[in-house]
């Protein structure tokens, strides 16, 4: 039993902490950043990039630094602290995700370093309207044609899709709507005929986008993976984006916590600071024991996102999502009623993150999602 | 970061995982196990089984009978004695007063007290609260009065846990009311059979008799009973307290109760099916599986930290895991009434009165309400959940 930082992820995360702090201390800088036609830094794209982080978790013999889990925790923990806007969770733990696991060594050896120099961003085509937080409902179909593949379908919400260099598309090649067999994926260039994308900001203030596949024609070398095969991968990716979003709703948390907590302190009614009121410190107290619940949390995700038996891991990730979406929401909630009004503006940042925290709450699946996956699973896995 | 154990940890726990579920005698375990209350004699018999084997009091100093433990195999001992159902060592003698003898006490006294606590030969009763002093302890009014070689005690002690088996009492007395009040408090220990002391049960909700009310009057107490130094006493009284930080959310103990409560539900019949068929039990029930885990891992954290570094640093992870871990153990208990159902609702005999009777309902059930009105006490004892709060608040906010 280890709960310690090696030394290199201890510098990894001090690496991370300062980087972040110099582009996202200032709040004004995120709204330059969303500012930005794409809605994220180019600048700091390749800052990550220079510091390594956009070929962390990808094999050294790829192009990459072989980081874990636990580096990605690092990771996503400084972002959430900053309310990061750039696709990383896209690129690098989807996109990336899929393409180092799927990818034949051609396509590994051409796109990894590629992410890892800052030169190509990536995007997960596969949430659809009627499949909600199902990860095996696929409509979208990849049919045959010549020595190729013609798509067609739609996707919607993709995560920073309307930037994306490449899109990884899930399609079904076999099989009806939600069948776990038959799920296919595809590696593509948005500029292929038959693709549109309609961009957007999200609630949250980062960017999304719907794409329309019309008669796609793909090369057969485009199939990324098993064909008809793809979902179990799919389900290790979206577990691997599930514990980073665990790690991002935790630092996210823990600076709305402490923001509140010096408001507290600073702000003055009858004649003293509220924070002298013990209804109030009451709460305060609950916000800090969610973050370390929450901690414990992102640290059990991490962990078990790396379960070798497939069934074990996905309940753990569910139990995870859904004890951290139900932190994150209370204390998303309960920063924006201690600020009182200042909490309801958009020039201060607290009501930021409360809308971050609301948005990675439901992201993958929301905490009635999550613990339904546990109760169908009749309880948690025994560790070993 | 890795949750698993290494080779050498699960041997350990292994080993005594054995020992706990081979050496305790399996009637003792399954009144833990259904949460009935124990006698006396239970208690000393696994005590004294443990005590054999090195097992019942290995937080003390070594060269008292303590084990040269790391921190993960503390942690490990205490999960594996919840998790075995075997009846925690005695927190009054193991936790509070032998380390506060050990610790602050004379030779002479360690000599007389320590093998005898260890081995529950003496009995052990804390003698802290009083009737208007519970959250604000430091307010307590019992009097020590000097007189030649002796103290002379006055007042009431009251929720005093099992003091109707004690030998001896340890208690927090105020010895100068001239002073800030925390700095006019003693620590001193006084024979049970002494005269002037007398003892009334109180019979809680649960229709148990598990606290006591302690009454001294004019009870002369030998000085050398004085533990530490005169007035000084609230020091080791926090000493006291901060000793109880692994195990205090009793994780071992509800993942125990909660195993219980699913292989109940599985079997008690509900309608078409069984209770574990109603997904809305299932889903509180995973609520509970949930939380434990994240309790679990941020104990596992606390016991991590305590190995890297020594810190006298103020930490709030006590708090923490006093405040959910009884919100918890309040669940677990809650869940095994509701498995139970309609045959929650007939009413034990009490002990004394002789529990032979056949069960009115499943053999199990009828232990279940009186747990969960038991367990209304553990976001109460040991500071309550709302003094938990206040210093999460003070101590680590700075509010």
């Amino acid at each position: 039993m280890d709960f310690d930082l090696t030394d290199e992820q201890r510098m990894l995360a001090d690496s991370i902490g300062r980087l972040v702090t110099d582009s996202y201390g200032d709040f004004e800088q995120r709204k330059a950043y969303r500012a930005d036609p794409r809605g994220w830094s180019p600048a700091n794209w390749s800052g990550y990039a220079e510091m390594g982080l956009l070929g962390l978790p990808f094999a050294e013999e790829d192009g990459g630094f072989g980081g874990g889990p636990v580096e990605t925790m690092l990771v996503f923990e400084a972002f959430g602290r900053g309310l990061v806007v750039e696709p990383y969770l896209a690129t690098v733990v989807l996109g990336g995700g899929l393409l180092k696991r799927a990818g034949t060594a051609a396509q590994r050896a051409t796109l990894i370093p590629e992410i890892a120099g800052g030169g190509l961003t990536l995007a997960f085509a596969h949430q659809e309207r009627q499949a909600r937080h199902d990860l095996h409902d696929v409509a979208t179909t990849a049919r045959p044609d010549g020595t190729g593949w013609r798509l067609d379908g739609a996707k919607g919400v993709v995560l920073h899709g309307d930037t994306a260099g490449r899109l990884i598309v899930s399609a079904r090649t076999a099989g009806a709507r939600r069948d776990r067999e038959g799920i296919s994926l595809f590696l593509l260039d948005p500029a292929t005929h038959g693709v549109t994308r309609r961009g957007y900001a999200t609630q949250d203030g980062l960017r999304a986008a719907e794409v329309v596949l019309d008669g796609v024609l793909l090369p057969a070398d485009a199939l990324l993976g098993p064909e008809g095969g793809a979902l179990p991968l799919i389900e290790w990716v979206v577990d691997e984006a599930q514990a980073a979003i665990c790690a991002e709703a935790l630092g996210a948390m823990e600076v709305l916590r402490d923001l509140t907590v010096d408001y507290l302190k600073q702000r003055t009614q009858f004649g003293q600071a509220i924070g002298n009121f013990q209804a109030l410190q009451h709460r305060a107290a609950d916000m800090l024991v969610a973050t370390e619940q929450a901690r414990s949390m992102a640290m059990y995700a991490a962990m078990m996102v790396q379960e070798s038996d497939a069934s074990a891991r996905r309940v753990a990730l569910s139990a995870a999502k859904a004890l951290v979406a139900r932190l994150a929401d209370q204390l998303g909630k309960d920063a924006v009623q201690l600020h009182g009004g200042i909490a309801m503006t958009e020039e201060y940042k607290a009501g930021h993150y409360f809308k971050r925290l609301a948005i990675l709450a439901g992201l993958f699946g929301d905490m009635d999602h999550h613990l339904r996956v546990v109760v169908a699973a009749g309880g948690l896995p025994e560790a070993a | 970061m890795d949750l698993r154990y290494t080779p050498d940890e699960i041997a350990f726990r292994d080993d005594l995982r054995k020992f706990f579920r081979s050496e305790i005698p399996l009637p003792i375990r399954r009144k833990v196990s259904e949460g009935r209350a124990l006698a006396r004699e239970d208690y000393v018999t696994s005590q004294r089984i443990l005590h054999a084997r090195g097992l019942a009091t290995p937080n003390w100093p070594v060269a008292w009978g303590g084990q040269d433990w790391t921190p993960v195999q503390r942690y490990i001992y205490v999960e594996e004695l919840q998790a075995a159902a075997v009846p925690q060592p005695l927190g009054f003698n193991v936790n509070m007063v032998g380390p506060v003898i050990a610790t602050f006490g004379s030779e002479a006294q360690k000599q007389r007290f320590l093998p005898a606590t260890a081995n529950l030969d003496i009995w052990w009763a804390q003698g802290f609260s009083e009737p208007g002093a519970g959250s604000d302890l430091a307010s307590l009014k019992t009097t020590a009065k000097r007189d030649g070689d002796d103290f002379i005690l006055n007042g009431q002690k009251t929720w005093t846990t099992l003091g109707q088996y004690a030998d001896w009492i340890f208690c927090l007395v105020r010895t100068d009311a001239t002073v800030r009040k925390q700095q006019g408090i003693s620590f001193i220990l006084a024979d049970m059979k002494t005269p002037g002391i007398s003892v009334r049960p109180i019979i809680t909700i649960d229709g148990g008799h598990e606290v006591n009310e302690v009454f001294f009057d004019d009870v002369r107490v030998p000085a050398e009973n004085l533990v530490g130094e005169l007035n000084k006493g609230w020091d080791y009284a926090k000493f006291l307290l901060s000793n109880e930080r692994i195990g205090i959310a009793r994780i071992g103990m509800t993942k125990e109760r909660l195993a219980r409560v699913k292989r109940l539900a599985q079997e008690t019949p509900a309608g078409e099916g069984m209770v574990w068929d109603d997904p809305d039990f299932r889903r509180r029930l995973a609520w509970s599986e949930i939380e434990l885990k994240a309790l679990e891992i941020t104990q596992m954290r606390v016991v991590a930290a305590q190995r890297s570094k020594a810190s006298d640093k103020p930490d709030p992870s006590s708090s923490i895991l006093k405040i959910k871990g009884s919100e918890i153990q309040q669940q677990s208990t809650q869940l095994l009434m509701d498995v139970a159902g309609p045959y929650a609702m007939p009413r034990p005999d009490r002990e004394e009165e002789g529990l032979n009777l056949p069960s009115v309902g499943p053999d199990w059930a009828d232990a279940a309400a009186p747990l969960f009105f038991n367990y209304r006490k553990v976001s109460i004892y040991g500071g309550s959940n709302e003094i938990q709060r206040n210093i999460i608040a003070k101590a680590f906010l700075g509010l």
